[in-house]
Parts: structure tokens; C-alpha cells; sequence
């Protein structure tokens, strides 16, 4: 999920200046041949720090995630489906924890990186300050979120740093699962009670225009779109994915018998695209500034469960140092 | 779909008894996710919770088969109230801090471990299939809330103080694990399930060989709080039923 990182401008120094310019063009040279890059490559200075805030921001996207689906998981109406989004809050932790690994790769520890993130510092993606009010979110989510998130995600399965495209296969794979079953609650929903189709229709109704907003502002104020495309960080633009990703969304919606909260949206013959409505790019940016719904809950949520855990990881690192000592002193013993 | 009651035969309430256990200890775990003191912890518990999830499923589907009206298992977990809950005491405590969480995880599979091994022999075949899986679990959950409960005993000061009050809370409901109701005896006569007793040696074990390494002393067995088995449960369980049974009370009939 969540490329919004490579919107943010690059405050660095600029890409090349200071550097030796025979290594960037042999760098520029073996990315635009489709090579990988690995942790030990050479890489400019600004290709480290994309990478390290778009992984990052990725990882902290998953985590912040776990918090609106982990909301139904003591309230799922089955057994079932209780079980498939323990597992699917679960499979985002792991997202989360096998990417900062990746990111560590590039020299940033963890700590360094959760500090970013509850310092305020670092962002994750703005999905995730929507609420989630009834049961059909956590459908609604699965579909449309997981749905925009594979939209992103596909094509940094070919991204030109190599951890961050290996993990990325991984990862697709649990994601289409996500989506597959976030689909399967709707189809139920609709399919059930008027009463539950109601419940899926005003899920549809919250959910589209944020799942929309997920792919970043439009290519003509995204400038920073070129470098992270001739770097093979990104593929597409964010036009691109978010018309991919309306073509397919909005068939399967109808299917469900439901109807988008967008009275423009219409199939254009001419080009085979479904044109849709003005995105609203203020709620967007009030959301990224802090003022979605639900921006603070979800960031003292994390920030109390980092307060809380201090001193459970302050135990474990004295017992792990006791360990140390007591071994040590015991192997002096056994020398002398 | 108003509130079921189930006519329970001594059987019926035995697999029922284990169901609840693991599905309220599950929800209880899965309080967590998200909210754990480490990244790791949010995985390791949401783990173990879905491992006593699978447990529960299992378990219900099973006690449906024996009451023979085509309930499912969210029938029986979704619609009875508290009074009709079998699970133990020690399980529907509210997690509090890691310690306790840990206490709790600690003291509980610490018993079902030999529990389930011993159960592995059940007469009831389907108990026993269970067993056969549930036991590998009951090992990891033991390793694991054992392995934390070293490191918080024998960590900091802080630490091994907020273990020893988990502890001290928790002890008082332990003796819930080892008693029989006298409909029970038949049960471990025709050895459907095992006695308690035979448990007590290996749980005893563990509790020590844990508890020393961690440096903790073991509370002494005071007076022990009972009723779960029978329905009378601590104030915690109807919040918890509340919160997890509302959705299917709410809509009575739909599927989800």
C-alpha cells in the first residue's frame, strides 16, 4: 500500500550535484538496464532517502493499518470471519516488520524510523485516519483499500532496489487475498438482509473517494513523479494506477448492486475508461495536515502502546544482558 | 434469534467447557493486536489467539454434533449468555498489563499442554483428533509465554514487580483447572477426559522450573474463586460477551 511518500519533496542536497558523477551514470546506467540495486551498491544520496521515507512509509502504513480493521476483530459476527481478520490484521504486522528490515538496509535503524513515525515526522498513508463504524468497513476496506493498495503495489514488485521488490512479491500475494475476502464480505452483505445491503451501501459511500485520494494528487501538481520514475522507484503515475484501478473497481461494484457516491461517473466508449467526478483535493489535504477523522486516535494509539511497552523492552534487554554476564562468567570460571 | 440454551448432557458441557475456554482466552489476546508492547508481540499473540480460535472452532463444531439440533458454532458462541458459559475464571480476566497477560497465557497452557497430550487417548475420537493438534499449539503457547515470563521475572526491577502482582492477582483462580463437578467422574471413568490430577504433576513442574528460572516466588494456594464451570461467572465475562456477541444479537437471523 501506500506510495504517497513519493509525492513528498526531497529535501536533500539535489541528486548529482555533489556526487561523482561517473558512479551516477554508471548507477543511472544499470537501473535504466532493469538491474537491481542492492543494500551494498553504490546509490545516490537521494535515492537512499526516497527509498528509506517510501519503505518506511510503507511499513508505518501497515502498522497504523492494523489499528481501523484490529477495531472488529472482538466484534466480528462470526467465528469465521473473526478468524480470516485476525489473520489479515496479523499478515499486516508481518507487511510491517519485513519492511523495515528492508529499510534498515538502507542504514536507518527501526527505532530511528518509529520515532519518525510517532514523532509526527514520518506519515503513512491517509486511508487509515478514516474510521471504521460498522461492520461492512472492514468489507469495504478489503475491497477498495487492499483493491487501490495492489493497484500501487504490483509494479514495485519490479521496483529497482531489490529488498524492497522481493518483499513487494510477498506481499502482493497476501494482498490479493485481502481483497479477495474483503470482496467475499460485501457479496454477503449485499446479499443479505435490506438491512446489511444498507450497511455495504454507506461503507461504499464513505470508503470510495478516500480509496481514490490513496494514489496521490493528480500528475499535474505531483513533480516529484519524474525522478522516482526514471530511478524505476515508481511506474506508473498516479493518474495512471487511479484510472487502472477505478476501471476495475467500479464493475465489481456494480455487480454487488450497488451504486458509487459519484453521480459523474460514466463509462466513456471512446476511450474504454470509466471517467469519474472531481476528487475533493481539500479533504485530502486537510487529511495529510492532520485533520482527518481519526489522525490523532490512531497516532496515540501508537504512541501508548510505545509508553506502555517501555518497560517490557527495558526487561528483556536486562535479562538478555544478565544472560550475557552469567555465561561470560561462567566460561571465566571454566578457564581457570 | 432470541438468546439458545443448551440442554447439556455431562459431555455436551465438557467439549463446551473447553470451547468457551479457548474462545474467551482468544478474544481476550486478541485485545492486543495492535497495541503490544513490540511489533513482535503484536504477531506472537495474535498468533496464539488464533491458534485457541481454531481450537474453539473445532470444539463447537464438535459440541454441536453432539446435541444433534444442527446448531452451528457460532450459534454457540454467539448466542448464549453469560450464565450459560463453561469457561474458567482465570481466562475472562481483563489483560491489564503484559505481565499479567503473560501470567495468565503462562499459568493456562502450562495446564492444557498435558492437558491435551493426555486427552490425545480420549475414547471420544473427535477429542482426540483435536488433542492430536491442539497439543502441538498448547507447546508453543507454553515456550512462549514461559520464555516472557523469564525475561519480566528476571529483567528489571519494574518488571519483576509487576510479575509478581500478576501473579498474586491470578493465583486465585488457578484452582478452577484441577476441580471436578461430580458429572464430570464418568466422564474420566470411561476416559473421555482426563483427571485433573493426573495434570497437577506436570503443571506443578512447569510452574516451578518457570517460575525459579525467573526468580518468582510461587504465591501460596490460598482460597480458590470457582463457578465458571458452572455459569457463575467474575463481572468481566458480560462485558466481554457484550462486546463480542452484539453484532449477531443485533441482526437476528442475518449471515455474515
Amino acid at each position: 500500500m501506500y506510495t504517497q511518500a513519493l509525492n513528498q519533496k526531497d529535501s536533500g542536497p539535489p541528486a548529482g550535484a555533489p556526487e561523482d558523477a561517473e558512479r551516477l551514470a554508471r548507477f543511472e546506467a544499470r537501473v535504466a538496464a532493469d538491474d537491481k540495486i542492492e543494500p551494498n551498491d553504490w546509490m545516490p544520496a537521494a535515492y537512499r532517502r526516497t527509498l528509506t521515507r517510501q519503505i518506511s512509509q510503507h511499513a508505518h502504513s501497515e502498522i497504523v493499518g492494523m489499528l481501523p480493521e484490529g477495531n472488529w476483530i472482538t466484534r466480528a459476527p462470526s467465528l469465521r470471519r473473526k478468524a480470516a481478520l485476525l489473520a489479515k490484521v496479523q499478515d499486516e504486522g508481518g507487511h510491517g516488520l519485513y519492511l523495515y528490515a528492508a529499510a534498515e538496509t538502507l542504514g536507518t535503524s527501526r527505532e530511528q524510523l518509529v520515532d519518525q513515525l510517532l514523532s509526527g515526522k514520518a506519515k503513512y498513508s491517509s486511508i487509515f485516519n478514516y474510521p471504521t463504524l460498522t461492520w461492512a468497513d472492514i468489507g469495504a476496506i478489503g475491497w477498495l483499500v487492499d483493491g487501490a493498495a495492489i493497484m500501487n503495489q504490483i509494479p514495485l514488485c519490479r521496483t529497482s532496489f531489490g529488498p524492497y521488490a522481493r518483499a513487494m512479491v510477498r506481499i502482493c500475494k497476501e494482498e490479493s487475498f485481502h481483497q479477495r475476502q474483503g470482496y467475499e464480505i460485501m457479496l454477503t452483505l449485499c446479499r443479505g438482509t435490506p438491512a446489511q445491503k444498507a450497511m455495504a451501501q454507506d461503507a461504499l459511500n464513505r470508503w470510495w473517494w478516500p480509496a481514490l485520494m490513496m494514489f496521490g494528487p493528480p500528475d499535474a501538481e505531483s513533480a516529484h513523479t519524474d525522478q522516482s520514475m526514471r530511478w524505476r522507484i515508481k511506474r506508473f503515475t498516479n493518474d495512471e494506477l487511479r484510472q487502472q484501478f477505478v476501471d476495475a473497481t467500479v464493475p465489481q461494484g456494480h455487480y454487488l448492486g450497488l451504486t458509487f457516491p459519484d453521480p459523474k461517473l460514466r463509462f466513456d466508449e471512446a476511450s474504454g475508461h470509466w471517467q469519474f467526478g472531481e476528487i475533493d483535493w481539500e479533504e485530502f489535504r486537510q487529511v495529510l495536515a492532520g485533520n482527518g477523522p481519526c489522525n490523532r486516535e490512531r497516532i496515540e494509539a501508537r504512541r501508548a502502546a510505545h509508553a506502555d511497552g517501555v518497560w517490557v523492552r527495558e526487561a528483556a534487554l536486562a535479562h538478555a544482558a544478565k544472560r550475557r554476564a552469567r555465561k561470560a562468567a561462567a566460561q571465566q570460571l571454566a578457564a581457570e | 434469534m432470541t438468546s439458545i440454551t443448551v440442554a447439556e448432557t455431562p459431555l455436551l458441557r465438557a467439549v463446551l467447557a473447553r470451547a468457551d475456554d479457548a474462545l474467551v482466552h482468544a478474544h481476550r489476546l486478541s485485545e492486543w493486536v495492535g497495541h503490544a508492547p513490540m511489533l513482535e508481540e503484536d504477531l506472537a499473540l495474535g498468533n496464539v489467539a488464533l491458534d485457541l480460535l481454531g481450537q474453539a472452532r473445532s470444539l463447537y463444531t464438535h459440541a454441536a454434533a453432539i446435541e444433534g439440533l444442527e446448531r452451528s458454532e457460532d450459534d454457540l458462541a454467539y448466542l448464549r449468555d453469560a450464565p450459560q458459559f463453561r469457561n474458567l475464571l482465570l481466562l475472562e480476566q481483563p489483560n491489564g498489563d503484559f505481565a499479567n497477560t503473560i501470567v495468565r497465557l503462562f499459568l493456562h497452557a502450562a495446564f492444557m499442554l498435558p492437558w491435551w497430550k493426555a486427552a490425545m487417548s480420549s475414547t471420544d475420537a473427535t477429542l482426540a483428533a483435536i488433542a492430536a493438534k491442539a497439543e502441538k499449539e498448547a507447546a508453543y503457547h507454553v515456550r512462549h509465554a514461559g520464555e516472557w515470563l523469564i525475561r519480566l521475572g528476571d529483567g528489571t526491577e519494574e518488571s519483576h514487580r509487576r510479575s509478581t502482582e500478576a501473579l498474586d492477582r491470578l493465583w486465585r483462580f488457578t484452582g478452577e483447572m484441577f476441580a471436578i463437578d461430580a458429572e464430570e467422574e464418568p466422564l474420566i471413568e470411561a476416559g473421555v477426559i482426563p483427571h485433573p490430577a493426573i495434570i497437577r504433576p506436570a503443571w506443578d513442574a512447569t510452574v516451578a522450573h518457570v517460575l525459579a528460572e525467573a526468580t518468582l516466588a510461587r504465591p501460596r494456594d490460598g482460597w480458590m474463586q470457582l463457578g465458571g464451570r458452572r455459569g457463575t461467572h467474575t463481572e468481566a465475562l458480560g462485558h466481554l460477551l457484550a462486546v463480542m456477541q452484539h453484532l449477531q444479537r443485533a441482526y437476528p437471523g442475518a449471515s455474515w
